[in-house]
């Protein structure tokens, strides 16, 4: 009988382990001959400490798992058993709670360094939508992880989030009674949404995060530049502003994930709480079914969300539509935003300061979501979402031309569905809210007028520059 | 326009943005004002002290459920860097800071829950709603918030406790203090009974001073604040060395770095 033919030229265990599983080739294609742009900048960190958090989080969860006990009962007092009677238990707990916002953190950053240097295109939009299938992941993830200490917040929290599905026309009353398991939210509700944050969402996002890495690595990254580094190689095949990811950005990274660090511990030693933002003061009371505290708000990275369900008054159900609808949109970009020009630095003005009022318009509807409602502040958010949802249009209006009469005609019409929405929303007997109504259009009304008359007017906001042929520095 | 002056304008204009329409539109909520307790966990005679008061005049009702006596006493000072042995320490508490038995009619042991006597359906029947554990009060409400609630009660014969607070309007709870601070009387100003903040003026004093009530008091809040997350008393010690032991770290990641990318222009 023929022996099997040797595969391999390593010796000893590795050669013993390369004829059984490809573990040289693989370290070869994902590390130290897989090729990326050597113009990485800061942003380019995100990727890798969104890892380095989920890590931490499956870790520390590990732990906390073996200690927590999904039972109204006994949720909340576990917890507080982990903080004062296990060994070290606090560090774990704050380990978990820090993180869950680290990541949330660090993946805006992650999804914003996406949409300046348009790394959703050309090939990548696979990758875009395996990365916002985690984000959704993630936003279950950690709802469901905020239910477990049946604290005040996790109750009335799970109250409103679930109460959504209420809304669904026809079969919201069913569902809702579905995810529950029970007609109100009680022990059945807090031991499946258990189930599903230990063992259900960590597979998923795994498996996701797998999936976007080998996507990536298919494709090749982006870079701030935008330019294409595989479209030059030199005669071995290699990508001439391409480096090694190992060992030149294993190193990089190294000090990256240090500073990372030590603002990650200074936030578990010396402020947990982070000012009631990381954990909500009204989590430390137990969960109280009769009791509805005076103020309800999510937690910071659900408020950009929670202020368009609040904003959009119509009905429940396109209240809890809009919410969807905003992050659906961001599905989209890779088709709304079709401009060949990948990178900001060379799309016009007009562009930059889209993404720029996109990010400011983001915080602050995060900020109003964890305020009560004022009537300027309700007004507010209205006038924010509307921002929110016209950014699309105006990426799209961005990436379609480039002439200024068609700018105009965006304008105009983007004006005018607002002007129409003002019209109807407009009710001169409520007088504190038409007040607000009749000052705070200029929000949206300037938005518009920043990327789409600006352009039109200084010919400068509307240049955009030639794509170099290799990376700058 | 170079591409670093439009990266600036790019980085500058997203919080430039955000302060700029939060700002112009205003309508932040107004809350109550709360005095500022000034807490201090170093200090532990005050955490003692508060200890007592705690267990003498507050634990008749509420419990410390998730904190145990022993460990408290560790931590506020009655330990072996201090001279206490374990045995010195439970009869200090035996006889100073348990009041609750077991079953038996004994004393309960120093490792023990601090719970209260009082049977929580007993207290919801009593005063009309359940009594809440004070575990975590401190990081619920906060220390000023303790530390206000407890110099704001003032007479009131509509309530069932003859009593009513500023920081919690219509609170079951009597003034459990009232004979040490001495009985207030809430009273406006003339003729502007909608606007300004209403001032609380002794109407009978008490057995103790202004200023020795507001010791007291603030004894109980520090007391109650480090209840809430005994680790603060030592987490902060683990911060330091963890962030230097980083500091360290990150001079060598970021040499190694350096010289790794030296060839790389």
């Amino acid at each position: 009988m023929a022996a099997y033919p040797r595969t391999t030229e390593a010796t000893g265990f590795l050669g013993w382990l390369d004829e059984r599983f490809p573990v040289i080739q693989t370290w070869k294609n994902h590390m130290s001959e897989y090729y990326v742009p050597k113009n990485f900048n800061v942003w380019y960190y995100f990727g890798v400490l969104a890892m380095l958090v989920l890590v931490i989080q499956i870790v520390s969860g590990i732990f906390l798992t073996m200690h927590y006990k999904p039972d109204t009962e006994l949720a909340f007092p576990s917890i507080e058993y982990i903080m004062r009677d296990v060994p070290g238990g606090w560090f774990i707990h704050y380990m978990h709670s820090t993180g869950a916002s680290a990541f949330f953190i660090v993946i805006y950053f992650h999804m914003f360094r996406g949409l300046m240097y348009g790394s959703y295109k050309d090939k990548r939009e696979l990758v875009w939508l395996i990365g916002m299938a985690l984000y959704l992941a993630l936003m279950a993830e950690a709802f469901m992880g905020y239910i477990l200490p049946w604290g005040q917040m996790s109750f009335w929290g799970a109250q409103v989030i679930i109460n959504l599905f209420n809304t669904i026309p026809f079969i919201g009353e069913d569902l809702s009674l579905f995810i529950r398991g029970d007609f109100v939210i009680s022990d059945p509700t807090l031991n499946r949404l258990f189930a599903f944050h230990v063992a259900a969402l960590p597979l998923i996002l795994v498996a996701l995060v797998f999936v976007h890495i080998v996507a990536l690595h298919t494709v090749g990254s982006n870079n701030p530049d935008g330019v294409e580094i595989k479209a030059l190689k030199n005669e071995k095949g290699i990508p001439l502003d391409g480096i090694p990811f190992h060992p030149y950005y294993t190193v990089h990274d190294i000090p990256a994930i240090v500073v990372f660090l030590m603002a990650f511990f200074a936030v578990i030693f010396f402020m947990p709480e982070m000012g009631g933002y990381f954990l909500e003061s009204a989590n430390f009371e137990p969960a109280n079914p009769l009791k509805t505290p005076e103020h309800i708000a999510p937690v910071w990275y659900f408020t950009p969300f929670y202020s368009i369900l609040r904003a959009v008054t119509l009905s429940p159900f396109m209240g809890t539509l809009a919410m969807f609808g905003a992050i659906i949109m961001l599905f989209l970009l890779p088709w709304l935003d079709r401009n060949p020009i990948k990178s900001w630095r060379y799309r016009n003005t007009a562009h930059m300061l889209n993404l720029a009022t996109f990010a400011a318009v983001f915080i602050i509807l995060g900020y109003l979501g964890v305020k009560a409602v004022t009537p300027e502040y309700k007004e507010l958010g209205i006038r924010m979402t509307e921002i929110y949802f016209l950014f699309f249009a105006v990426i799209l209006a961005h990436s379609c031309t480039s002439k200024p009469v068609r700018y105009l005609v965006w304008f105009i019409v983007l004006a005018g569905v607002l002007a129409a929405i003002d019209y109807w929303r407009f009710n001169p007997d409520d007088v504190e809210n038409a007040k607000q109504i009749r000052w705070q259009w200029v929000w949206p009304i300037g938005y518009l007028a920043i990327t789409l008359l600006l352009p039109v007017a200084i010919r400068g906001c509307n240049a955009e520059k030639a794509v170099p042929a290799r990376v700058t520095s | 326009m170079s591409n670093s002056i439009r990266k600036w304008i790019f980085v500058l204009i997203v919080p430039v943005l955000v302060v700029a329409i939060l700002g112009s539109v205003g309508g932040a909520d107004h809350s109550v004002d709360l005095q500022s307790a000034n807490i201090n966990l170093d200090d532990k005679a005050s955490l003692q002290r508060g200890a007592k008061y705690y267990q003498n005049y507050c634990s008749g009702c509420h419990s410390l459920k998730f904190s145990r006596f022993n460990r408290v006493a560790e931590d506020i000072g009655l330990n072996a860097d201090n001279g206490f042995t374990e045995d010195d320490v439970t009869t200090l508490l035996k006889e100073n800071l348990i009041f609750i038995r077991d079953e038996n009619g004994e004393k309960v042991k120093a490792g023990s829950l601090m719970e209260t006597a009082y049977p929580a359906k007993a207290a919801a029947e009593a005063f009309g709603t359940s009594v809440p554990d004070l575990s975590l009060v401190g990081r619920s409400r906060g220390a000023d918030w303790i530390y206000s609630y407890l110099k704001s009660f003032y007479l009131d014969p509509s309530r069932p406790a003859g009593v009513n607070n500023t920081v919690f309007k219509d609170v079951a709870m009597p003034h459990v203090l009232g004979n040490l601070q001495g009985w207030q009387k809430l009273e406006h100003n003339e003729g502007d009974e909608h606007h300004g903040a209403p001032k609380l003026i002794i109407s009978k004093p008490g057995k103790m001073t202004a200023s020795e009530y507001d010791k007291l008091v603030h004894d109980i809040t520090n007391f109650l604040a480090y209840v809430s997350e005994p680790a603060q008393l030592s987490r902060k010690k683990y911060g330091i060395l963890t962030l230097l032991f980083l500091l360290v770290l990150f001079g060598f990641s970021y040499a190694l770095s350096k010289e790794y990318w030296k060839d790389i222009h």
